[in-house]
């Protein structure tokens, strides 16, 4: 065990001594104590821990570490979490999230780049949300102008038994990209959803093809009684304390919003900017053979493991032979693209966009979702459908 | 509650040096009689008593004093807190009106007064046994609060028992003495002077997978004192509180030799086991009357314990070893001493004890 930066120590009050009070300044003082207590200053411990305990008296985790502090003047203590007869597996959670928070404040946003994930965001989507479930937390990015930019971050519980979601029951938090796709206010809801919960749309349809199932993962907040959870506490859902539940609140656009959880965040970097551009080419070229009525070119962008939601590759490239011989002539515009490329695939993204269709006899607008897979480096639909 | 702890010694009352001198001249027959009575539990009588000698001495300390303990004893709880309180506010030097008003407010479960009461009490007088030991039942009181907040525990059956000690004698020799001993309770330090003392040990493991980037998410703090004893067995802890035991037998130690000092022989007979080895092979009775006579014949008698260190045989049987000072009105030794402990009913008991 190595000790702590003293430099990270000063920032860390630097920073926090002007903030309002919020959770960063909730966390921060409850690590500032738990420094404290490491430089033997158990009085500046019990201070910090008993400021932040007035703000905020269902913090568990600040309520075990005050009851050490105060253990340490009756009895000689010898292990955090020192109350008798406590539930072992509580102690143990409450000692993951005191690490979990500890690393937060302790490490920097990793990268000045955003994560890579939000290769494009249109115009609509006013914030992106990416969390990182090994270090337990929420980023929240803002669209300055189709860039992605920090603006917050929040430490989160995730599912009991980890990541990689596959199955109903399974008590995980399922990795891919989401959308925020409804609202659930407060006086809907059990107690402890907190002060609101908003659906995510798993099983997408990746998960689908896949064969993944079970439903109901929500982003939502902590109970009334219950400042925070442990890391991994829930049933699969991201969850947040209630006031950071609010703050993020504002944020979200029902249907619009897009969530990426992810193992660990991979960031993004010059080679992005790319790939990204060599991708949105390949679209442009898959919109314009569309177009050019030349079915044979047009379905060279579909994967031979293609599949539309109810098609294979072989019925889709029936069906548009059929279609596009029926037709004089077609013209497809889009707008609204917006592209994130799929976290544990590396060569997968998926794409949004609204699709403004006209022929000769029909016309519609229609919202669709694409996945793009990059094969022998080669970009190609392998799922196609409304969004 | 049942958390009073009544010293019902024999310790005769002294005049301190510190203010009585002139009060006691007068009426000193009747202030006498009333303690005398409160003693023998004629609450009502002595009250009376006391009234119509403050009637005399509206001041008299010891007198307030008493009628403070007879409140207490006829349960008029915030009567007893006002009588206290007043003579902190007129006497401040005084350490043990400090100490009664904690024990009253941590009855009425008032513990940040509590705390806050003793802690003027040990800054009266630093050294002061009993205030320690309460402030230590306080903080661990208020621990045990914060630990069933942050697990969500139900306690009602398992509270720990604070056994917090009312000072009965206003000016008892021996129980304050005027240096800091060796070792007083665990928080004597802490408090008194401003340094840091055994310290919680939060030891967040280290993170399982550490960002390259990042320190390891870990907090250490300097091991406690006692190191015996403290292995953490994983898994299956059938008696949880195996972990912290040493604290719990340095405690006792501690409150042994607190009653010692403060000639309180019947709680200091009180940590001997029934089945005690005396040292001559004589009867339990005879060694006891022994023991009263040796207590009570000093003025005054300061016990101090340092280089305290525990070994278990078993969950229920300690050795505990340390250096004994023995201060008395006309002599100082110090010494090895070994204690035998047994956990006997909830509490560790002397089962033998070797000087050498």
């Amino acid at each position: 065990m190595r000790k702590l930066s003293l430099f990270l120590l000063c920032g860390l009050m630097v920073s926090t001594a002007h903030a309002a009070p919020d959770s960063r300044t909730t966390e921060a003082q409850l690590v500032k104590s738990l420094q404290a207590i490491q430089n033997n200053r158990l009085d500046i411990a019990l201070n910090e821990v008993d400021d932040l305990l007035r703000v905020n008296p269902n913090f568990k985790l600040a309520q075990l570490v005050k009851g050490d502090l105060l253990m340490a003047h009756a009895v000689a203590i010898d292990n955090f979490g020192n109350a008798a007869n406590a539930p072992r597996k509580k102690i143990e959670d409450l000692r993951d999230e005191a690490r979990v928070r500890l690393q937060r404040v302790q490490t920097q946003l990793p990268s000045k780049l955003p994560p890579r994930y939000l290769w494009k965001l249109d115009a609509q989507q006013k914030y992106a949300l990416v969390v990182d479930t090994s270090r337990s937390t929420l980023y929240v990015y803002e669209n300055v102008n189709g860039e992605p930019r920090y603006v917050a971050d929040y430490y989160i519980t995730i599912g009991k038994l980890g990541t990689e979601k596959v199955s109903e029951g399974d008590k995980r938090t399922p990795i891919g990209v989401y959308f925020v796709k409804a609202n659930l206010p407060k006086n809907k809801l059990a107690d402890m959803y907190g002060s609101g919960a908003y659906p995510l749309s798993y099983p997408n349809e990746w998960d689908r093809k896949n064969g993944r199932t079970g439903q109901g993962i929500w982003l939502h907040g902590t109970p009334s009684d219950t400042y925070s959870r442990p890391p991994r506490a829930s049933d699969g859902c991201v969850v947040l304390a209630n006031d950071d539940l609010d703050k993020l609140a504002p944020y979200l656009q029902v249907g619009i919003t897009p969530v990426i959880i992810t193992n660990q965040v991979d960031w993004a970097n010059e080679q992005d900017q790319i790939e990204r551009d060599a991708l949105l080419q390949e679209i442009e070229q898959w919109r314009k053979d569309w177009s050019s009525l030349d079915t044979n070119t047009y379905l060279k962008h579909y994967a031979h493991n293609f599949s539309s939601d109810n098609m294979d590759f072989a019925a889709w490239a029936k069906q548009k032979h059929l279609i596009n011989s029926a037709k004089s002539w077609i013209k497809v515009d889009l707008s609204n693209v917006s592209v994130f490329t799929y976290p544990e695939q590396p060569n997968m993204v998926v794409v949004n966009f609204e699709q403004d269709y006209s022929s000769s006899n029909l016309s519609n607008r229609m919202k669709k979702r694409q996945y793009w897979i990059k094969q022998n480096n080669h970009w190609q639909i392998i799922y196609e459908g409304a969004a | 509650m049942n958390m009073l702890n009544l010293f019902r010694h024999h310790a005769a009352m002294l005049v301190g040096a510190l203010l009585l001198s002139a009060s006691l001249t007068v009426c000193a027959d009747d202030i006498q009689d009333a303690n005398k009575l409160f003693k023998q539990g004629q609450q009502a009588q002595a009250l009376d008593k006391v009234n119509s000698y403050l009637v005399e001495k509206p001041k008299d300390a010891q007198a307030r004093f008493l009628k403070g303990l007879i409140l207490t004893e006829q349960g008029k709880t915030n009567d007893a807190i006002k009588v206290f309180s007043a003579l902190t506010e007129d006497y401040p030097e005084l350490p043990e009106p400090y100490n009664n008003l904690a024990v009253l407010y941590a009855s009425l479960g008032q513990y940040d007064k509590a705390k806050l009461a003793l802690e003027m009490a040990i800054r009266t007088h630093p050294s002061y046994a009993t205030a320690h030991e309460n402030l230590g039942d306080i903080y661990a009181k208020m621990a045990s609060q914060a630990y069933d907040r942050a697990l969500q525990l139900d306690r009602s059956n398992t509270t720990t028992k604070t056994k917090l000690a009312m000072i009965q004698d206003l000016f008892a020799g021996g129980i304050r003495d005027k240096t800091t001993p060796a070792r007083n309770t665990a928080a004597a330090d802490s408090v008194a002077a401003n340094k840091p003392q055994t310290a919680p040990v939060a030891t967040v493991p280290a993170a399982s997978a550490p960002a390259a980037s990042a320190p390891p998410a870990t907090v250490v703090a300097t091991p406690v004192a006692v190191a015996a004893a403290t292995t953490n067995a994983p898994e299956k802890i059938v008696e949880p509180a195996a972990v912290d035991n040493s604290g719990e037998v340095l405690k006792a130690v501690d409150a042994w030799a607190a009653a010692w000092s403060s000639k309180n022989v019947k709680k200091y007979l009180a940590f001997y086991a029934d089945d005690f080895r005396t040292p001559d092979g004589e009867s339990r009775a005879a060694w006891e009357i022994t023991r009263q006579e040796r207590i009570s014949k000093p003025k005054s008698i300061h016990v101090g314990i340092s280089d305290a260190t525990v070994k278990f045989s078993d969950n229920s049987h300690a050795t505990v070893k340390f250096r004994q000072s023995y201060r008395a009105s006309h002599l100082k030794t110090s010494g090895h001493k070994t204690l035998l402990m047994v956990l006997a009913g909830g509490k560790w008991l002397i089962q033998e004890e070797h000087a050498k």
